[in-house]
């Protein structure tokens, strides 16, 4: 076995062995962290999906919203399981995502236009939870109504170790799909267009059928992952699981890691979590709003001097070390 | 049934909010037209603008005219170290990395304010009458806003006219390169560029400290509104974002009336993802 | 006037100039010619700075201008008619007529400048308050070279003049291109319209995938049989 892929299983297996492992007093709050990292690297991921095409949306907060509320309400007012609510969930999402993407591959909607046109969509999905407050709580939010103890069919347990082990699978489901994504025509296909859209067709690759296709994925995979946040959290609030702060926040994190590596969206996403935490832990309660005042900045030059994520300024540096005489006669 | 004269209120009122938001408008398109980055922070450096006259006016007592003009030259610093420090660095890079910059200052500025000065919302009063025209109430500030934002365009308007440098502004949105060749310094055409568009946040902030409160998240919600009729009117096209404002602030002032606030503000997105699909030739012409 | 010692230039890992050494002298018109990308347009943005040479010397009047940014090389005396003329659309034929005088040293003799241009180009003056985006080519590129000329240059690079335009208008533009000359300013042209520049020019040099492949007077050169087989079309 190569070294990559035996650094591979080891990662795996001390990550299916962690919730058993000592960590003192603090298991529930590495639980807890570590599941949040594992659901959106998921989302990350979903993101990533589109966005490595050229399709960067800023509006993956309204598919996150929708199946996050979509999933809460049924189960709240009809009490639909989850299982089903789930998929009803990433359904209705992949109706919403078709019904935006469709004119916008279409007429053409690219680059900046797509960016703010996803923008207004999860706009127009925050608002109209807080509009439609009587069923939704509108910015207060919603708790999940709470299942008699532990419920498979609720989808909710006492115990933190149960949602590990389910975020776990998601996320390494997450990781296939991707892969999948990766290794399938669809891929070469999509670079063409990311690189030239006219160039994409002239050589006979169906431009508008393969965005959609692209898109309708990664807004179900998102909705799954807005599903599965508030299975976990059990509350719902418009103002981070839909707008424009969460969809920034999802870009952010995917951009960080880089977003043309399988685990890029992973490390970038457990980077921002890591380090919010921290800050979060460091000021407490002390300074309301330093910890995100740092993250800011830290966000700002992590944007400006690894223009291209962790993954890709690793490479390059490596790059530069290994063809030192090369770059070094480039132009200016 | 709603009373016309209500309708007719909103209709007015509606008015009133597009001279604003055209201001903000005009000013993130200015950017955007010249330099090719839209600043999704840009509605935060009005926030910011806005704190600034609240404290000028209500703690240190200034007069709020000075206060203003000082916003003005705070807006004016912001947008050049906004340019030099932020954008600058990322001018070439990826589109998403350029969105991404300006969105992490977003964040920073936001929860700055909230660290420096809470989520509070804090207002300036101002003791100026309600007018009452014909059985509808029109309040006297936001009269005075509409003026003077008006006044404002037609100052820019004059200065991309008239002006070396503004035409320069212009020439330069329309084909970069070929200013070069003509011996213009792009650096020193985006750093005026980003001055005036940012001396615009500095005056939309005092003018819209007099009508709404002000609070970390300001930002917020006036933002992505501001990117929506800089989108609907065609990026940087300053005639359409001029009318795109008040179709948008026609459409959120009379679905506030008539339904409620945050639906008069669903519509309006509606609309504008609807016109990004009705009209792509009248939008996006200035694109390729 | 304008010297060029063994330039290489290109874009990225691409080369698209090697090795050029080319020299043209005050009050010439010199061509450039050869087919399609061979480097033609390339080598007038290094000679205007919109592209950096990695290797060579560029010297102006002795002056170098190795380093030097577009902008900053307009002030030295030399304007760049690009190829696709590239007038601003939305602005007017005078507002681009005065981005033309950006320069301070240029904006000092505008009026006598537009005077100037204006009467070597009456239709400029007849139009100067229509969008340029309204006229027709053969007018954009009119425009353009006044631009140009607007700089108060002592060089023109002229890229493609030709290139879309009507024949009629083809033979109407470079007789205008000859009056420019007259009036005293050098001239280095980047043509596919051999025949016609070979008439205008008193040098030339046939460039081939990147290089120089000959030079020499326009009246010999187009006399040899390869050229006339491959681009006069004789």
């Amino acid at each position: 076995m190569r070294p990559g892929r035996v650094a591979g299983a080891a990662l795996l297996a001390l990550l299916a062995l962690g919730p058993f492992l000592p960590m003192g007093g603090m298991r529930q709050y590495i639980l807890h962290v570590l599941i949040q990292i594992l659901i959106w690297s998921f989302i990350g991921g979903a993101w990533s999906v589109m966005g490595r095409f050229g399709l960067v949306s800023l509006g993956h907060g309204a598919f996150l919203g929708l199946g996050a509320y979509t999933v809460t309400l049924l189960w709240n007012f009809y009490s639909l399981t989850p299982w089903i609510g789930g998929v009803a969930a990433a359904a209705l999402t992949v109706v919403v995502a078709l019904v935006v993407a469709y004119p916008c591959s279409r007429f053409q909607v690219v680059g900046h236009y797509f960016a703010l046109v996803t923008l207004a969509v999860g706009e127009v999905v925050r608002l109209l939870i807080i509009a439609e407050r009587n069923w939704t709580g509108g910015s207060l939010g919603l708790s999940l109504k709470p299942a008699t103890g532990d419920s498979l069919l609720a989808m909710q347990f006492a115990d933190k170790r149960v949602f590990y082990y389910a975020s776990l699978v998601l996320w390494l489901a997450g990781l296939w799909i991707w892969y999948r994504v990766d290794r399938s025509m669809a891929r070469a296909a999509m670079e063409a267009i990311g690189e030239d859209e006219t160039a994409a067709a002239s050589v006979g690759i169906h431009v508008t059928r393969f965005k959609m296709g692209i898109t309708m994925l990664s807004a179900g995979l998102t909705a799954v992952g807005g599903v599965a946040y508030a299975q976990y959290i059990s509350y719902v609030n418009p103002d981070t699981l839909a707008g424009i702060g969460v969809s920034l926040r999802i870009v952010f994190a995917v951009v960080l890691g880089g977003m043309y590596s399988l685990l890029g969206p992973t490390v970038g996403t457990a980077l921002t979590i890591a380090l919010g935490e921290y800050l979060r832990v460091v000021f407490g309660l002390r300074f309301i709003g330093m910890a995100e005042t740092i993250y800011g900045l830290l966000l700002i030059l992590f944007i400006i001097f690894l223009p291209s994520g962790i993954y890709g300024s690793l490479r390059d540096v490596v790059a530069r070390f290994v063809r030192p005489a090369r770059l070094a006669s480039g132009v200016r | 049934m709603i009373d016309p004269i209500f309708l007719l209120e909103a209709a007015v009122n509606g008015v009133l909010l597009g001279g604003v938001l055209a201001l903000l408008a005009l000013g993130l398109n200015l950017i955007f037209g010249v330099v090719d980055i839209v600043w999704i922070a840009y509605v935060d450096l009005v926030m910011v603008c806005m704190y600034l006259v609240y404290f000028l006016v209500m703690v240190y007592g200034w007069p709020l005219w000075l206060a203003g003009a000082l916003s003005v030259a705070l807006g004016a610093l912001l947008g050049l170290g906004v340019h030099l420090l932020i954008i600058t660095p990322i001018l070439g890079k990826a589109p998403v990395n350029q969105l991404l910059a300006t969105g992490g200052l977003l964040f920073f500025l936001q929860s700055f304010a909230t660290f420096l000065w809470t989520t509070d919302h804090k207002t300036v009063r101002l003791a100026l009458p309600i007018l009452e025209v014909g059985g509808m109430f029109l309040s006297f500030t936001r009269l005075i806003a509409f003026a003077i934002s008006l006044v404002a365009m037609l100052g820019l308007w004059v200065f991309l006219r008239r002006t070396y440098i503004g035409t320069a502004i212009r020439a330069v949105s329309q084909d970069r390169e070929a200013m070069a060749l003509m011996g213009a310094d792009p650096q020193r055409v985006y750093f005026v560029t980003s001055a005036v568009g940012g001396a615009m946040a500095g005056l939309a902030g005092a003018l819209l400290i007099i009508q709404y409160s002000v609070h970390p998240f300001f930002g917020a919600a006036f933002g992505p509104l501001t990117f929506m009729i800089c989108v609907l009117g065609g990026l940087g096209n300053m005639v359409g974002a001029f009318v795109a404002s008040f179709v948008m602030s026609e459409i959120i002032s009379i679905g506030g009336v008539v339904i409620s606030t945050e639906m008069g503000y669903v519509i309006a997105f509606v609309v504008f993802i609807v016109m990004m699909f009705a009209r792509p030739g009248g939008i996006l012409a200035r694109r390729g | 006037m304008l010297e060029l010692r063994r330039v290489t230039a290109g874009y990225g890992h691409f080369t698209a100039l090697w090795d050029i050494t080319l020299r043209v002298e005050a009050g010439e018109a010199v061509a450039v010619v050869g087919p399609n990308g061979s480097g033609k347009t390339t080598l007038m943005r290094v000679i205007s700075g919109l592209v950096a040479a990695r290797t060579g010397e560029l010297v102006f009047e002795s002056d170098s201008l190795a380093g030097r940014r577009a902008h900053e090389i307009v002030s030295h005396g030399i304007a760049h008619v690009p190829e696709g003329r590239r007038i601003f659309p939305l602005l007017t034929v005078a507002d681009n007529l005065k981005m033309g005088a950006f320069q301070p040293r240029a904006r000092k003799g505008f009026a006598e400048s537009l005077v100037r241009v204006y009467d070597l180009f009456p239709v400029l003056r007849e139009r100067q308050k229509q969008r340029a985006g309204s006229l027709s080519g053969g007018e954009q590129q009119m425009l353009a070279i006044g631009r140009a000329l607007m700089s108060r240059p002592k060089l023109i690079l002229l890229d493609e003049p030709s290139m879309g335009l009507a024949p009629v208008m083809v033979l109407r533009l470079f007789d205008l291109i000859r009056r420019v000359r007259e009036e005293g300013y050098t001239i280095l042209v980047v043509e596919q319209n051999v025949r016609q520049v070979l008439k205008l020019v008193d040098r030339a040099y046939l460039l081939e995938v990147g290089r120089i492949s000959m030079e020499g007077r326009a009246a010999e050169l187009s006399e040899q049989d390869f050229v006339r087989k491959a681009y006069v079309g004789l």
